[in-house]
Formats: structure tokens, sequence, C-alpha cells
């Protein structure tokens, strides 16, 4: 499972790991409603209790012109009866909804793999579009692969004839009518999807009651035709999971959520200032709803009034919170290092994306290690926390908050399009569990007793300085970004109040590895032959590529970092005693070159920047070079 | 807010720290103007916030005795709505120049003036950048000449009032640096709720000194000097002058101060308001005080409301949140036998 709530088992990792799983990708237009297709499977296929991991993949544009390839958008779910931690290698089924989708995606499919596509769109013109020049359905070119097609278009307008529905809002159930097909497929209930149809639907109950025509079509379909092939009834057993309550979540929710639970663990109201950036606008979006958890959400004007005005909260009192991707995080730069000087909490979060400029804005990667933990002018240690799946964000999450709150500290906290994305079932935590951090504003414990001189950078045992919130009487001061004397914060700009006030910043950031746990070993022995070295959504591949490889009897360990900065305090240690260090990262080496930086080990890097995560047979080749 | 606020004086709001402008700068005269203003306004010094970015001016927060942001360049306004959005009892006050509000942080002031949030923002206009040695600013004139423009700047400056008009701005005043009146213009910022626009035209004694002499100077400060009072005739030059509309080519005129044409001020006139901050210097005088005041809801009153009217009848509940949607129960590991 790609939800830290898992362990592996013996039994599971002796197991082969693709026998009781399935990889299912559908694909269609933009406006084909694929993304949506996909976000129901998967919630049908977490109430058949399967473990899942799923991979949008859409484009950048809204709605790109209709039937062409770059228009083409994909959703693919990987589920079984073991733990799942990647959205699968190659798709063994693809359902293509139109010539393009099918041109574009084909090529993913493990051969011999199941292709269903809708005939109905196979026009001339359509293949032209999508830049056949003869039909693939009749050519042969689809031979090493199991071809299905039927003319689903028309198999919709005919279930929902009854409705009177225009000709083109008609054929907008069709991802209904495949959703259904699917259904059957895998043996799973439609209840629910006609649960949520309705209501998402209430205010046009024709609307609800055409797409649900054309769900039961496709499943009736499955049921009662003859199509062969490998189109038949397949039955995923549940997957082991420790009891409880279930959900699924995408990072997205999940980070949202962790935010709120840090703000109310630390007993603070939260100012979350915004700007819309793909793909992180979504944490923008969840938080707006939510304002009765004491939440104020503000869409600044530009990503750099979204930070300072976040800056500007946590001055006044509140949790400061800001979000964006790596284009608008390089725009918050120069406020971040106001938030470090003047040392109040914040917590800024980068859904990374592919890079630099624009780059990439709906594909993945994980570029933008070297910008959190060093990009800023001057000295300016940050704490730096990634989150490894979905699930895991929620923790992250509230890990930041627990750390800008007590080190009075800006922390960056890293996610990125795939896991913003992605879902996968969620146990959902017992907040009962999680120890409050509650905040103590100082009042007059911020002034010397004698002459009520106002000490604003007084550190505590954490190095940390105490949080005055204006309003409060007596220790009225003034802070600001200029180099300022230890203790009263009064300008000054010293030779010996710079050093002293660069080492405390710094001391301060090292100083939270000793409130953060020791680096453990994820799978393996805790020395060794190799390890293999990750961070962020580079966990599930990894995972996987080294259960796999020590079930052939390699020795390999997977050692997965939460904590870029500062590292564990062990993490020297532990990384030396490995005899060769791989590290793979959907980047051109920014771990590797940051382990070889503070532990002078030879971490070898293994990257990949195609805008999509890594494979898991990728990362055991690497495993297998790198032993051989 | 306290119930009962201490009775404070000049003296009260002065901080420990010295203060370090050049000798003669316009800036000292702002401070003590804000300084004898701030007893009368019967506000405490812990709910009093001032709020800079960067810039000779920006320094202003180090030497009040109330609670202070020295942010980064042309930022505060970003920093000070983040600040009275988390607690709107506090009275924030943004400090800014020419270069900080117009330039590098033009947008962020543009959008604070739409927003209305309840403040006030003084914008000392030195018409030059003091604080990185003398470059032109935008709002210096054609052919100021300065170290980045050794043979004169060749673009048209900015109008900080006709900037704050256009962006929404709903009180838009004027005042000078050494001027008595400056504390009757603060005075009237403070009282109106809402972003409080003020352009104070501030000497820089070192770089572009006297820039404003041609209607500040006392010999011509009569004749180029129109202070505008609510309800009252546009007059100056001691009431010898006037303004009217000249209804052909709708603009203002100068007219004779006994004429029957000579207009009221009515500080709601918005029409009139973008006139009187445009007036050519040439031919017109100066208009200062408060030229244009129409209140309406502010920004944080709206965001508060709204968070409040979204909450209301909510019980927060984290366990029921992160509990919602479609869930499932998972009784036992289906192969733990």
């Amino acid at each position: 499972m790609a939800s830290a709530t898992h362990t592996i088992t013996e039994e599971e990792s002796q197991a082969h790991p693709m026998l009781d799983a399935m990889v299912v990708r559908f694909a269609g237009d933009s406006g084909d409603g694929m993304q949506l297709t996909g976000g129901q499977f998967t919630l049908s296929t977490a109430l058949a209790g399967n473990d899942l991991a799923t991979f949008p993949d859409f484009p950048a544009e809204i709605r790109a012109p209709q039937g062409t390839t770059f228009g083409v958008s994909a959703f693919q779910i990987n589920f079984g009866s073991t733990a799942i931690e990647t959205a699968g290698d190659q798709p063994d089924v693809l359902i293509a909804m139109n010539p393009a989708a099918l041109k574009v995606n084909v090529n993913a499919l493990r051969e011999g793999g199941l292709i269903i596509v809708d005939e109905g769109e196979f026009s001339p013109r359509n293949l032209a579009k999508a830049g056949y020049d003869a039909n693939p359905l009749e050519d042969g070119s689809l031979a090493k692969w199991n071809l299905v097609h039927f003319n689903i278009s028309q198999l919709t307008l005919d279930a929902v004839k009854p409705f009177g529905l225009g000709n083109k809002e008609a054929l907008r159930c069709k991802n209904m009518w495949t959703l259904g097909l699917a259904l059957w497929m895998f043996d799973r209930e439609r209840g629910p999807i006609i649960d949520w149809l309705k209501t998402k639907f209430a205010k046009a109950p024709e609307l609800a009651e055409a797409n649900i025509a054309a769900l039961n079509a496709g499943h009736a379909y499955g049921e009662t035709v003859e199509i062969g092939g490998q189109v038949h009834k397949h039955h995923i057993d549940a997957a082991p999971a420790e009891p409880g309550l279930y959900r699924t979540v995408t990072g997205a929710e999940s980070l949202s959520l962790g935010l709120i639970a840090g703000a109310q663990l630390a007993g603070l109201p939260m100012f979350f200032g915004g700007y819309p950036i793909t793909p992180a606008s979504a944490i923008l979006h969840h938080l707006s709803r939510l304002k009765e958890y004491g939440i104020t959400t503000f869409q600044a004007e530009d990503e750099i009034a979204a930070i300072c005005a976040a800056i500007g909260a946590s001055y006044a009192g509140q949790l400061g919170v800001t979000s964006s991707s790596g284009p608008g995080i390089a725009l918050k730069g120069e406020a971040m290092g106001l938030a470090i000087m003047t040392e109040l909490p914040l917590v800024i979060v980068n859904s990374q994306r592919g890079g630099p400029s624009t780059g990439l804005p709906t594909k993945t990667e994980q570029s933008d290690l070297y910008q959190a933990v060093y990009g800023r002018n001057g000295d300016a240690p940050m704490p730096v926390i990634a989150a490894r799946s979905p699930a895991d964000a929620f923790d992250c999450a509230i890990e930041a908050v627990r750390i800008a709150t007590r080190y009075m500290t800006p922390v960056m906290l890293l996610t990125d399009g795939y896991i913003a994305n992605a879902a996968e079932p969620w146990k959902v935590p017992d907040m009962g569990g999680y120890e409050p951090f509650p905040v103590e504003f100082a009042e007059g414990s911020a002034m010397e007793p004698d002459n009520d001189q106002v000490m604003p950078y007084r550190r505590n045992a954490d190095l940390a300085r105490p949080w005055i919130k204006p309003g409060t009487p007596g220790p009225e001061h003034r802070i600001g970004g200029i180099e300022k004397q230890p203790g009263t914060g009064n300008i000054d700009y010293s030779p010996e109040a710079h050093a002293e006030m660069t080492r405390l910043r710094a001391a301060k950031v090292d100083g939270i590895a000793e409130s953060i746990p020791e680096q453990e070993v994820c799978i393996g022995n805790w020395s060794g032959k190799l390890a293999v070295v990750g961070w962020g959504s580079t966990f599930g591949p990894i995972h996987q590529a080294v259960r796999r490889a020590r079930m052939r009897g390699l020795d390999v360990s997977h050692i997965h970092i939460r904590h870029i900065a500062p590292m564990p305090r062990n993490m020297s240690v532990l990384l030396k005693g490995f005899e060769r260090i791989i590290v793979p990262e959907m980047n051109t080496g920014q771990l590797k070159t940051v382990l070889r930086d503070q532990f002078l080990v030879d971490a070898k890097p293994l990257n990949k920047v195609s805008g999509h995560p890594f494979r898991i047979a990728e990362i055991e080749a690497a495993i297998e070079a790198a032993l051989a | 807010m306290n119930d009962v606020t201490k009775i404070t004086t000049a003296k009260d709001w002065a901080s420990d720290q010295e203060v370090r402008w050049c000798p003669g700068c316009g800036d000292y005269a702002v401070l003590k103007a804000v300084q004898r203003t701030m007893p009368d306004l019967g506000v405490a010094r812990e709910k009093t916030v001032f709020i800079s970015g960067i810039g000779c001016s920006s320094r202003f927060p180090y030497y009040m005795a109330s609670y202070g942001f020295h942010t980064i360049h042309g930022r505060a306004c970003a920093v000070a709505t983040g600040t009275k959005l988390a607690n709107p009892e506090l009275d924030v006050w943004i400090i800014t120049g020419d270069g900080d509000a117009l330039s590098i942080g033009g947008n962020h002031t543009m959008h604070l003036l739409r927003r209305n949030l309840d403040c006030q923002l003084l914008l000392f206009n030195n018409e030059i950048y003091g604080l990185t040695k003398g470059q032109y600013s935008p709002t210096s004139r054609v052919g100021t000449r300065t170290p980045s423009t050794p043979f004169g700047s060749v673009d048209r400056p900015a109008n900080p009032c006709a900037f704050a008009l256009g962006s929404g701005a709903r009180f838009v005043a004027r005042g000078i640096d050494v001027h008595k009146n400056l504390p009757d213009v603060l005075k009237a910022a403070h009282a109106h709720r809402g972003a409080s626009f003020v352009e104070i035209y501030q000497n820089c004694v070192v770089y572009n000194d006297d820039v404003f002499a041609p209607f500040t100077d006392k010999s011509v400060a009569a004749d180029k000097q129109l202070w505008l009072k609510p309800g009252e005739k546009m007059l100056y030059a001691n009431g010898t002058k006037g303004l009217a509309l000249d209804m052909e080519q709708h603009m203002l005129k100068v007219v004779d101060g006994d004429s029957d044409e000579v207009i009221v001020h009515n500080p709601k006139n918005r029409a009139v308001a973008h006139m009187l901050v445009e007036m050519p210097v040439a031919s017109f005088p100066v208009a200062l005080g408060v030229l244009y005041e129409d209140p309406a809801p502010t920004f944080d009153s709206a965001v508060i409301g709204q968070n409040a009217a979204a909450s209301a009848g909510k019980k927060p509940d984290l366990q029921a949140l992160v509990s919602k949607g479609q869930t499932w129960q998972v009784e036992k590991e289906p192969r733990a036998e």
C-alpha cells in the first residue's frame, strides 16, 4: 500500500507482485470525461477493498482541439489484492475512446494486453486528425495486443434515447457506458456510482437518469454479449489492510487536511495566501471551503503578495501558509528570506512540476530540491520536508506546522504534481492519537524585568525567539529584514552581530534534527552492499523494485528520506554502512549532490526527467547493474 | 479595543532608536507630524502597527514606539493585508515611497486600494530614489538628470493620486512634509474607514532638493496651493482666485475669487477629483487636503463577514472532517487467518 499504514509482511514480499494486480488505463479526448471516469472507477475499486494507486495524466490545455493527439487525457489505475505502491509500469488494459487516445497510449500497453476501443469514433476524419494513414482496427498493426472494438457511441445513443437529449449531450454519457463495462469486467457494485450521479445531477434529473441508463447499459453489455477475448469477469480479492475506516484521498486533499490538523494541534487560526498555479491550486480550493476551522483564504494579486500576506498574518499571530509550484516559489524567494530573518513561523508548500520556467505544468518532476534547500540570497537555512504519497502528505503537513511553530521558522513542504493529483486508500487517522503542540505567545516574558527592554530575539533552548503578537501591551517592538543585534533585535550591521546572527539562524535549523526521528531503513538491512536512497514520490517504484530484487536474493536496502533539511542525525553513519548508494530521482541528481556534499559518500544518480514517474523495472535494472 | 485607552503624548510615540535620516530631510517633519497626531487619535500604542517597505521613508517604523514591521521592497501593502485580516482590531499604517509603492510595489498598491483594506497608506513622494543614491523614480519629471539618467530621464512620470483614483481608492489626500496642515490630513485619513491614500510631498535635501519649491516655497505658497475643505468654495491666493468648471471644454478653469462660478468642494465627486489631481502645475494651483472621500465596505470586514457567515451553524470537528467522503470499513485483515 502506498500509505504509511501498511507494513509489508514476509508472505507478501514472497508473492509475485503483479500476480493479483491489474493496471487499467482510460484514455480519451480532454472533453470525454476520462478523469471523472477514472475517479469513479477508483472509488469503486477502493470500495471493493483493493489496494490501489492512480496516475492522472492530462494536457495543459483546458480544451485542446477535439480528436488531436495533444488533447488526449488519460487516467491509469493499478489495483490489486497485494500492496500497491505505483500506478503500474505497463497497463494490462487500455480503454481508448478515439483514434488519438489509441495512438498516444497503445505503446505503453504490455504485449498481449487488452485494447477496448469505441469504433464509432474511428471515422476517416478522426483517423486523419490522429495522424493515422490507415485504420489501425483493420490493418493488423495492433496484432500483438488483444483488440476488441464495438460502437460505444452508438450503444450509448441507443441507451439514452428515452431521455430526449440532443446528440451532443447524449454522447457525453459515453464515459458512463464505458465505466459500466469496466465495473462489470472487475465485478464491482454500481450502487455508489448511481448515488454519486444522482447527487451530481440533482438539478438536472434527466441527465442523472441518462447517465445511469448509460452506466447500466455498459454493464449489461458485458453481462449479455459474447465479446470474447480477455473481456471476461475478473475478480480481484481485497488487499490486506489494517482494520479500520478507510477513504480514498488525493495528495492535495490530504495535505490540506494535514494543514488544518496542524493548525488545530497548534491552537492557531490559519491564514492561507495563494495564487492560482497548476498543480497547486487544488489546495487553495480545498481550504477555501472550510472557513469554520478558523481558516482565512486569500487569493492574492501575485505569488509575492500571497507569501507576504501570509508573513503578515504570522506576524499578527496566525499560522501563515502559502502554496505554489516551482515558478511561483521562485517569486517568493525574497519573502522567504524575510521570514527567515524575522524568524516567523510559515509553511510554504511546493507542488513541484517539470521546469525550468513554465516547463511542464501538468507533468510531474522533483527538480525543485535545490531551490528548496539553497534557493535564497544570503545564508538562509530553512527546514525542508518531502511527502512521499497522497496519504503521507497529511502527516508531513502536521510535521511542517510543528516545526514552524516550535522553532519560529519558515518550513518548505515539498510535494509534486503526481502526489497532488493521484489518489490512494487512506486509513482515516484517529485525531486523538496526535499530540497537540499548543503555541504560547510571549507577553511580559519578552521583556527584561529590571528595565523593561523588549527582547524579541532572546532565544529559548531550541534557539527559537518569542512570538509576540501586535496588540500585546508592553512589549511593543519593531522587526524587519535588516541585520539585527542578538537579543534586542535593534538594527545592527556590526561584523560581530552579523556573524553571531548568521550562526544562530543556522544552529537553530540544525537543531531541529534533535526533534525529528532517526532515519530508518524501509526494507532491507541497515548495512550491506547497496542502498537505494530516495525522497518524495519515487517512494513507490523504489520500494517495489527493492522488494523484487530482495526476493531474488540481492543485498539491497531502501532508505526513504522525509526530512531533507536538516537530515536525521544518524544519516551519516547509516549511509556509510553501505558499499554502494544509488539515488533515483525525477531530476538530474539533486538529492545526490546534497548527500555527497553533506556526507562525502559516493552516491550515484539514477535520473528520469520525462514528466512521468519511474517504472519499477527501470529501478530494478539499475539495482541489478549496481550489483553486477 | 481596550476599554480605557491611555492618554498619550507625542513623546510616548517616539521609540528609543536614534533617527538616521540626512539632516534637513523632509522625513523628520513627517515623523514629527505623525507623532504629534497619534495622541489626538485616541489610539493605543499596542494596537498600532506601522508597516513599511524599503527606501528612506521605510525606516519610519523603527522610530515609532508602537509595533512595527520593516518588510521588503514594494511589499508593505501585501504584508499589511495579512496582518489586518489576521487581526482587524489593529490600526495599520503603511509607510512607503514613490519607488516602493509605484515602481516595484505598484501591483500591491493597486490591489490594496481596489480591495479597500482598512488602513492608512502614507506615500512619501520625493520624486527620487534616495537610499540607492539618487536614481530617478517613477514620479520624476521628464528630463531629470541622475546617475542612471545622465542625459535626463525620458519616460513620463506617474501621478500618485491619479493612480490611486484609477485603482479605485475611496480616500485620496495630499499633504506637504513641513506644512502645518499635515496633521489634519492624517486625522482625516485615520477617520476614514477603508484604504486612506495620502501622498506627502517630501523634500529630499540631498538628491532632489527643492523639487517642489515651485509650489511649496513661502513666496509662492499662497498662489500655488489650494487647500480643499468639504462644503467650502475652492478658493486660493487669499481668496482672490478660485476654480470653476469650464462647461465647454469639460475641464477646470481658474476664475476670480468672487466669481459665482467658483465651485464648492464635494469630496464625493469622483469626476472632479480626477480633474483636481491632474491639474497642470504651470497654470493651476496644486490641490491639497482631502481630494476625494466616499466610504465603501472594507475588504477586512467583507472577509471577516464571509468567514463568519460561511461558518455559521457549523461545528468544526476534525475527526468528522478527515472521515468525510465515501468511506469503507475494513473489519479484519482479509487474509489474516
